[in-house]
């Protein structure tokens, strides 16, 4: 992968971030503590800011730099859980990886995800988006760059009625209901932008 | 050798405030005779908290008997969590982090390393806050 098309994931996931830091501060206001948005939008700057050193890097590290980024400038729970995800992919991908080994190295980042946050996916989390996009994404077939946003936004739509168990979220028990999961409609954000660079690519 | 120091003590809250404050609780209570740091906000000063801050909290209250956390909120505790796997491999197994309410665990874990007691045991009285 070469420079240039990591600079163009960067700025992809940065800009899709940034461009719905209030929609996710919205989502976060009606059931956790309405800092989503500006925590992800400051770390999400963070690494734009960096991203000549990133992608000077092999993917893997790349990746860990990411996650060393988001672990240290996000300031709430989903700094180390974004970061965790990021790291897990490092950790797992090869330099120039397959479709099949992105899908491996995505399942094993998940599993890390699920240990940090102590959660599992239907507990009204980014698993709940992450684990259903692993599964359609390791099923492959034709033109998934394309059809995987979708399953990413139907999942996160997917979170509206469950009931949190896991964070902030858990403390209004049934009051829950009802909202999207802030921080599976970030993932969602997160799977369309980098697919949009695959799609385009 | 000598003196065996006592085991030391983080507060780690969303806010600076409330972790100064639960601070100069236990600083009432026990004196100098604990280490001890508060570390509250996140990196732009709003509230959160903040895995590089925790990590300097765990520098400044560190001792070789090991260093308790206690957290208000669970951001808190992951980041605390993510905090204690990125300090060194040498530090890593004696720090926790206690299941406990934030200020009256600070305030009773600071009490039991106050007179001396391992780590295990800190944890222990700080946890049995929550068997109410």
């Amino acid at each position: 992968m070469d420079q240039d098309f990591k600079s163009r994931l960067i700025a992809a996931m940065a800009d899709a971030i940034i461009a719905h830091a209030e929609e996710l501060t919205a989502l976060d206001s009606a059931i956790g503590d309405g800092d989503h948005g500006l925590n992800m939008k400051r770390g999400f700057e963070a690494v734009l800011a960096d991203a000549s050193n990133i992608t000077a890097k092999p993917l893997p590290d790349a990746l860990k730099a990411i996650g060393m980024t988001l672990v240290m400038k996000v300031g709430g729970a989903s700094g180390p859980l974004y970061g965790t995800l990021a790291m897990g992919l490092g950790k797992a991908l090869p330099t120039e990886p397959s479709v099949a080994d992105a899908a491996g190295a995505l399942g094993r980042a998940i599993e890390d995800v699920k240990a940090r946050g102590k959660s599992e996916a239907g507990q009204k989390t980014m698993l709940d988006v992450l684990v259903p996009v692993q599964v359609a994404f390791a099923a492959g077939g034709e033109d998934i760059a394309t059809r995987l946003p979708a399953v990413a936004a139907e999942a996160a739509d997917a979170t509206i009625p469950m009931k949190a168990v896991r964070g902030r979220a858990s403390f209004l028990g049934e009051r829950s209901i009802g909202h999207m999961d802030p921080g599976a409609r970030s993932s969602s954000l997160l799977v369309q932008a980098i697919c949009s660079v695959f799609d385009e690519a | 050798m000598g003196e065996r120091k006592n085991v030391g003590i983080v507060i780690v809250s969303h806010s600076a405030k409330v972790a100064e404050g639960a601070a100069d609780m236990v600083r009432q209570m026990v004196g100098d005779s604990v280490p001890l740091a508060a570390v509250g906000g996140n990196a732009d000063g709003g509230l959160g908290t903040d895995v590089g801050a925790i990590m300097g909290a765990i520098g400044k209250a560190w001792s070789e008997s090991g260093v308790a956390i206690l957290v208000d909120l669970g951001g808190a505790e992951t980041n605390s969590e993510m905090a204690i796997e990125m300090m060194p491999e040498t530090q890593r197994d004696r720090i926790v982090i206690c299941n406990a309410p934030l200020v009256e665990g600070a305030v009773m874990a600071a009490t039991e390393a106050s007179g001396g007691s391992p780590l295990a045991a800190v944890r222990a009285t700080a946890e049995e806050l929550m068997g109410g």
